[in-house]
């Protein structure tokens, strides 16, 4: 065991980022083993796990983090407009932006709690993304979106005397980062997002967070400033939306407003809530969960549910096929509410809760020498 | 009347709300290294009293001045960061964190200020921290529950680790809302223990107690509060003698 970080620490990082890596193996009898969703899987993944650090950790639930995700790819595509293709300083760049973003916005939301919070935050990512469609047109391109183009400058690209023929695309040192080295770009920073975020909740600051969450008048009475706390974490959070919104970017250079409206906002925190708010991977797995489902049954179609169907009798098969056509295609939102529902009811801990209980019925279950002296983990 | 020895000095301090005159004209000296109690009826404004002190409450009019800081007008933080620990009637405590977590927290507080970005740095690596919470623990006698949910404490035990959780940042003033409330005779007596070792150690204390054998034990000197005014207040042979008291409190009891 090092001071670093503790035996157990370091087993969950290597085993998240074996599995992460690992992905396009482990996915592919699932049918989403293609490099195109497995981005997205990494994007949301990273999003998620910076929203957790202030919704899990400092428990002030945020309304309006979509913003910062669009404003990080609109940084993002500037970057690539403007300085060079290379994805890195376009990273660089975004992360700055939405964290100066974040800083302004937070400094404004946090200066109230609990719903007036959450209200703020979304009142100010609306403004954000009525802005994006309106007064800020030169910057965001309007209903069209950013998107590159062969006449943009690239000054660095420029002075680099380098040229390209045909659409250009984001590289990472002159390799184009299209499919899988896409995937491992992304995988990478969620691996990176990941290992940062664990060493924020085992630090005293993540400890000062878990406590503005517990009990926020305690701390100010033991001596502590909380909102420095609050907002460090709001801008923290908010560098991680504008890193996903940059690496959205990188994978499909276009920037659109509507990543900025309060559908993606709420998204991010059912993905937080699915997996389980304030552990380190729930979020991960409600944000992979989510684009899962989201690419599966949004895809499904009435045909394809006929087919399925078809071992039923005639009659009750297109009954059937009626019924669950709501819940599939555009209609998969209905069932994301379902499943949402369900898990806030019966599992108000979400994934992670579910992981726990079962493992405490195995651990019961098992060698009666095992019992287990475990005086409830404090987190 | 300006005693050197005086480190708090309540002056002049009523508190309204609305129509209730919860204090009125507080003029409270406490000297350095005593133990002052403050008894009173039900409802009498003594918890008030120390909203005032500690910057939760903002008095109507008057003032407090501890160590030649005014503290009317300060942030409750910063009235902390002065030396001032507090421990709540209600206990006020990380109810989500392990007792080990909540007694290092304020610890944190008073190594490294009202706000540290120490985001790198493992928890794990705080052992002189941690040493510390642990001896404090031990010394309330709470150590065995070290891992224990806070939230899942009896209220007794939570009271001793609100006081762990104060005493770890050697305040120079501690203010105690009924220490002992919920607490079996037994613990009653070690917590009263514990307090008098305190005090050989030079910390200033308020106390608010019910339990008279308690003040007994620990009080150098007493105010009685009645109605939000101070009715009597000098040793306790003096505050037990006096008639107005007997009737306003005692009852006759004692
Ligand atoms: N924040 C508040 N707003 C309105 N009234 C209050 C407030 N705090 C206290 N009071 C009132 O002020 C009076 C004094 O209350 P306080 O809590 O100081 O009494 P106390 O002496 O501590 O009583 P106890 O022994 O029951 O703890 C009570 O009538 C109470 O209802
Ligand atoms: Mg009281």
């Amino acid at each position: 065991m090092t001071n670093f970080m503790s035996r157990n620490d370091l087993l969950l990082f290597l085993g998240f980022a074996v599995v992460v890596l690992a992905m396009p193996i482990w996915l592919t009898p699932f049918g989403a083993g293609y490099p195109d969703l497995l981005q997205r899987f990494m994007i949301f993944g990273i999003f998620a796990v910076g929203f957790n650090i202030l919704f899990g950790l400092t428990g002030y639930l945020s309304f309006g983090h979509a913003a910062f995700f669009g404003v990080g790819s609109y940084a993002a595509v500037w970057s690539f407009k403007l300085l060079t293709l290379d994805a890195i300083p376009a990273m660089i760049f975004a992360v700055i932006i939405s964290g100066l973003f974040a800083l302004v916005i937070g400094f404004l939301s946090l200066r109230r709690s609990g719903i007036y919070f959450s209200i703020l935050t979304l009142a100010f990512a609306q403004m954000s993304y009525n802005l994006a469609y309106s007064v800020l047109t030169p910057i965001t391109n309007g209903e069209t979106g950013l998107q590159l183009t062969l006449n943009d400058p690239r000054v660095l690209d420029a002075a680099l005397g380098q040229t390209f023929v045909g659409q250009p695309v984001p590289t990472l040192l002159g390799q184009q980062l299209g499919g899988y080295a896409g995937f491992y770009f992304c995988a990478g920073f969620l691996i990176l997002s990941f290992f940062f975020a664990q060493r924020v909740a085992g630090s005293p600051f993540g400890m000062m967070l878990k406590s503005i969450k517990s009990n926020q008048t305690r701390m100010q009475f033991t001596g502590f400033n909380t909102r420095p706390y609050a907002l460090s974490a709001f801008v923290i959070s908010g560098m991680y939306a504008g890193l996903a919104g940059a690496l959205l970017a990188v994978t499909d250079p276009l920037a659109g407003a509507e990543r900025m409206q309060w559908t993606a906002s709420g998204e991010v925190v059912l993905m937080t809530i699915l997996g389980g708010v304030g552990t380190l991977v729930g979020p991960v797995i409600g944000a992979w969960i989510i684009k899962y489902f989201e690419n599966i049954l949004s895809a499904l179609n009435d045909n394809i549910l006929a087919q399925f169907w078809s071992f039923l009798p005639e009659g009750v098969a297109d009954v059937v096929v009626k019924v669950t056509s709501k819940f599939v295609g555009d209609g998969w939102h209905l069932t994301l509410g379902l499943v949402f529902v369900i898990i806030v009811i019966f599992l108000p801990g979400g994934i992670m809760e579910g992981v726990r209980r079962l493992t405490a019925v195995a651990r019961r279950s098992g060698p009666p020498g095992a019992k287990s002296h475990q005086p409830q983990p404090a987190e | 009347m300006a005693n050197s020895n005086v480190v708090l000095h309540v002056a002049d301090v009523h508190k309204r709300f609305g129509g209730l005159h919860a204090l009125a004209d507080i003029d409270l000296q406490v000297e350095e290294g005593k133990t002052h109690a403050i008894i009173g009826p039900n409802g009498a404004g003594k918890s008030t009293l120390l909203n005032v002190i500690i910057g939760k409450l903002a008095p109507t009019s008057g003032q407090v001045v501890f160590d030649g800081n005014m503290l009317t007008g300060r942030k409750p933080y910063q009235i902390n960061q002065l030396g001032i620990a507090r421990v709540f009637q209600t206990p006020e405590i990380f109810a989500d964190l392990s007792v080990l977590h909540n007694v290092m927290i304020p610890a944190f507080a008073k190594r490294d200020g009202t706000f540290t970005l120490n985001m790198l740095r493992s928890l794990d690596s705080e052992t002189t921290i941690r040493q510390e919470a642990e001896h404090m623990l031990e010394d309330v006698g709470m150590l065995n529950r070290r891992d224990m949910h806070a939230g899942s404490l009896s209220r007794g035990d939570k009271r001793r680790m609100e006081l762990a959780m104060c005493l770890i940042q050697h305040p120079r003033l501690l203010l105690l809302d009924e220490p002992t409330a919920g607490m079996s005779r037994h613990d009653t007596n070690t917590t009263i223990e514990l307090l008098k070792k305190i005090k050989e150690r030079g910390m200033t204390k308020v106390i608010i107690e019910h339990d008279m054998h308690v003040v007994f034990s620990l009080a150098d000197k007493i105010s009685v509060l009645a109605q939000g005014r101070i009715i009597a207040d000098g040793s306790p042979d003096e505050v037990r003698g006096n008639p107005k008291v007997q009737e306003a409190y005692l009852g006759g009891a004692h």
